[in-house]
């Protein structure tokens, strides 16, 4: 009796997970295994559409005899590059049709028309011309012959599908396309607008947590850049940052705090000199990661909240009774606290900023050294239109990620081991 | 000592005032005024000599009589000697001024010579700040976006400073941007596809979630935990890497461009949030109800829709709204699959919209509000339920 219900529960469960789990693999994992099968092969987008035997019936009167009628095939193999092999070709006609010229690879029968053509080679073109004679010596009707369309099949290599590999979208990768400099960007990106998400999470996060007027409004207002969608938030950003009529500049312009306008999201490097050192700041990637950060703070500023509301009070008022000063309540009391948060928050945000496409997409596009990995992937794949390449960049980067995770866990269970 | 705390209670909270005061400054040039620099030293000397005075007065005068003279002092100072503004500029000098004044008369001598005093002063103006900054930094923007929309290109070349809206004019003018891209930008047809994918993908996904969490939350079964660990694997997944295989795959099956196409991206990729958000409020109902329910004889279809679903609906609706907004601001997958202008999504219009030079940037900025709009109402009006769930499942992004 216990067994059969634990079976109909089993049977239950999968019944249940069934459609979700399947959706997720077909869309997600599947792609994911796609992926490595496609930068293992030279591929272009043109590439991606599937060669097919295509027709044009053109339906043409003979002068004189109204019981004939020439019809003209315009045959054409639709790939640039592909031959279709074994193309079948079939047609039907009115019952009281009678083929005129037969070719000598096509057949009549039963009023249909069948013909074998054979192997198509790439761009391959034909003028195949067949003439008809109604058996009653009746009036033949174009438009209808005409609405009638022939059926065309053929096979060819799928060239996803066929088995040759090359290392050299790999190498390609790795070796050209300044992939060390891609890797710093990235990282810089990544790395930056992690850190500076999680500080203003932390800053925020205490702020709120104490008690003023105008509280929850407070809090919904910190959480407007990231529910808002990114296109609206980047063109207002664009709009405020531009260099010749955009706020920021006129602003600064008018208070003479800057001479000449700056193109934050323009501009490579910019030279500042701080104690007699001149350096070069990556202007145009600094305004990004602010863009970034500006963004993502809130998600930060919500766990390291919610960590802060569960922190019992009675720590703080017996800080109070031993005479601790605020900043030793922060650092002694409420920063450990909210260690676990934040080294959570901390690979979560580097995660996702890893993978970041948009923001920088959108804001420039990945110009003037603002172009990261995934960026890249849209570039060699779409833009440049070397799917294989894309894929490359995209298993480069699954591969980087993954590093990251076995080495940030490794030193997570370390340090716990420790504690 | 006393005089060390006297300076630095001072100059926190002078420099605070000269914050204030900068931004109020910002604010007013972007109405066109012609302010042309801050006056910092100014500020600096009054400020200071305002929070000295306050000291040193203490409980001597009534605190309304102290901030009023305070404020009118410096009003007086800064507004008229300094720069000939409007009047509603000099109101708002005062208001801040007796804000500042009010903020300052909770600190008097006896508190200054108490332990730590400099640092609780530190930490309760850094709130302060922190509380006007940020909202000055996140709210500007939206402002931002919502004036550009109601003005005219040759009166942003013109001034690009000048924020200010004529109200006096015709409504027809006022909303021309938005009459523009509803009329030749086709702005209706993109929010009914916009609409049409996401409320799509919210009755997808819940379709296919609930009962796959309801699995998760209650049944035992092989492979359960290798099921909950991947969801949140999956979940932690990026988009990019989907992208060319899915590109590939739908140019195949002839999915780009289509409604369809989108909706299964879509509902695949917010599958693993829903479950997870809605497995652990089904594992919060009590078990005593189903188990009454199976004595009943109710089938796994009758618990979920007669127990578990009436007993979830605020955990379902905050899933429901999450996916909404995500579905609405998505981006990444409608600029790679559409790229026919009939099949546009909002946000990908916008994207379109932008390539082009010559749009005007009113009209960009009405788009941007039209997008935002809906989300940032949902938000605001739903805030509670949304919060909880932000924290529990965290839409990604």
């Amino acid at each position: 009796m216990n067994d059969t219900l634990a079976n109909t529960e089993k049977k239950t469960a999968y019944i249940l997970t069934l459609p979700a789990v399947l959706l997720v693999f077909a869309i997600i994992l599947f792609p994911i295994f796609a992926n490595v099968w496609i930068s293992f092969k030279e591929v272009e987008l043109k590439d991606i559409r599937i060669p097919e035997p295509r027709a044009k019936k053109i339906v043409k009167s003979i002068s004189d005899e109204h019981s004939k009628i020439k019809i003209l095939y315009k045959l054409r193999n639709s790939s640039l590059l592909q031959e279709i092999r074994d193309v079948s070709f079939k047609d039907n006609f009115p019952k009281n049709f009678e083929i005129e010229n037969l070719d000598s690879r096509c057949e009549y029968k039963k009023s249909s028309l069948k013909c074998d053509f054979g192997n198509w080679p790439a761009k391959y073109k034909e003028n195949f011309q067949v003439i008809f004679s109604t058996n009653d010596g009746s009036k033949i009707d174009k438009k209808s012959l005409k609405s009638i369309k022939p059926k065309l099949d053929g096979k060819s290599d799928n060239i996803l599908l066929n088995t040759n590999f090359t290392l050299k979208n790999f190498k390609k990768v790795l070796f050209e396309n300044e992939f060390v400099d891609l890797l710093l960007t990235t990282f810089y990106y990544t790395f930056f607008g992690t850190v500076g998400s999680i500080v203003f999470g932390i800053l925020t996060a205490q702020m709120v947590n104490q008690k003023f007027y105008g509280r929850t409004f407070m809090r919904s207002v910190l959480l407007f850049p990231y529910v808002a969608p990114v296109v609206a938030l980047a063109y207002t950003w664009e709009l405020l940052l531009d260099p010749n009529s955009g706020t920021l500049n006129s602003l600064l312009l008018n208070y003479q705090i800057i001479e000449t306008p700056i193109n934050l999201l323009g501009q490579k490097y910019i030279e500042i000199g701080v104690f007699g050192f001149d350096f070069k700041l990556r202007l145009a990637l600094t305004t990004v990661i602010m863009f970034e950060i500006w963004r993502y703070f809130p998600l930060a500023f919500l766990f390291i909240l919610a960590r802060l509301q569960a922190i019992p009070k009675e720590l703080y008022e017996a800080a109070d009774v031993d005479g601790a000063s605020p900043f030793q309540k922060f650092f002694k009391i409420t920063l450990p606290q909210i260690t676990a948060v934040i080294s959570i928050l901390f690979m979560i945000r580097f995660i996702w900023n890893f993978n970041k496409f948009e923001d920088v997409f959108l804001l420039t596009g990945g110009a003037s050294g603002t172009r990261t990995l995934p960026i890249n992937v849209y570039q060699q794949g779409f833009a440049i239109s070397d799917i294989g390449m894309g894929s490359a960049v995209s298993i480069v980067i699954v591969v980087l990620l993954l590093m990251f995770m076995f080495f940030y866990f490794r030193l997570l269970g370390k340090r716990v081991d420790e504690n | 000592m006393r005089i060390k705390n006297t300076t630095i209670f001072s100059l926190i909270s002078t420099f605070f005032l000269i914050f204030l005061i900068s931004i109020w400054k910002i604010l007013a040039t972007l109405q066109g005024l012609s302010i042309n620099s801050f006056n910092i030293e100014i500020l600096f000397i009054l400020g200071f000599l305002i929070s000295l005075a306050h000291l040193g007065i203490g409980n001597r005068i009534k605190l309304i009589y102290k901030s009023i003279i305070f404020s009118s002092v410096f009003v007086f100072c800064d507004g008229y000697f300094i720069q000939k503004l409007p009047i509603w500029y000099n109101v708002g000098v005062f208001l801040i001024l007796y804000f500042f004044s009010y903020k300052i008369s909770k600190y008097s001598f006896n508190d200054l010579q108490e332990e730590h005093s400099t640092q609780v002063i530190l930490f309760d103006f850094l709130t302060l700040f922190g509380i006007l900054f940020f909202s000055f930094v996140i709210l500007f923007p939206f402002y931002m976006m919502l004036v550009t929309s109601f003005k005219t290109q040759i009166a942003l070349l013109v001034n690009p400073l000048d924020f200010s809206i004529n109200f006096g004019q015709d409504i027809k003018d006022l909303f021309k941007s938005y009459f523009v891209i509803f009329k030749s930008y086709k702005f209706g047809k993109y929010i009914l596809t916009s609409t049409i994918v996401s409320v799509g993908t919210v009755i997808i996904t819940l379709l296919f979630a609930i009962p796959a969490a309801y699995a998760v939350a209650r049944l035992n079964f092989f492979g359960k935990t290798f099921l909950s660990t991947s969801i949140l694997i999956i979940y932690m997944f990026p988009a990019i890497v989907l992208v060319i295989p899915l590109y590939t795959i739908f140019s195949q099956l002839g999915l780009r461009n289509s409604i369809e196409g989108l909706l299964i991206v879509y509902t695949a990729t917010t599958l693993p949030v829903a479950i997870y958000m809605l497995q652990g409020y089904f594992k919060s109902i009590p078990k005593e109800l189903e188990e009454a329910a199976i004595l009943d004889k109710l089938s796994w279809f009758g618990i979920i829709t007669k127990i578990i679903i009436p007993l979830s609906i605020p955990a379902i609706s905050s899933v429901a709204l999450y996916v909404f907004m995500i579905a609405w601001n998505e981006f990444l997958f409608s600029l790679m699959f559409l790229d026919n202008p009939n099949s546009f999504t909002l946000s990908r219009a916008i994207q379109y919209l932008s390539g082009d030079a010559e749009t005007p940037r009113q009209y960009l900025m009405a788009g941007s509000v039209v997008v935002t709009l809906p989300v940032l109402f949902i938000f605001v009006y739903f805030e509670k339920y949304l919060v909880s769930g932000l924290t529990a499942g965290s839409v990604k992004g």
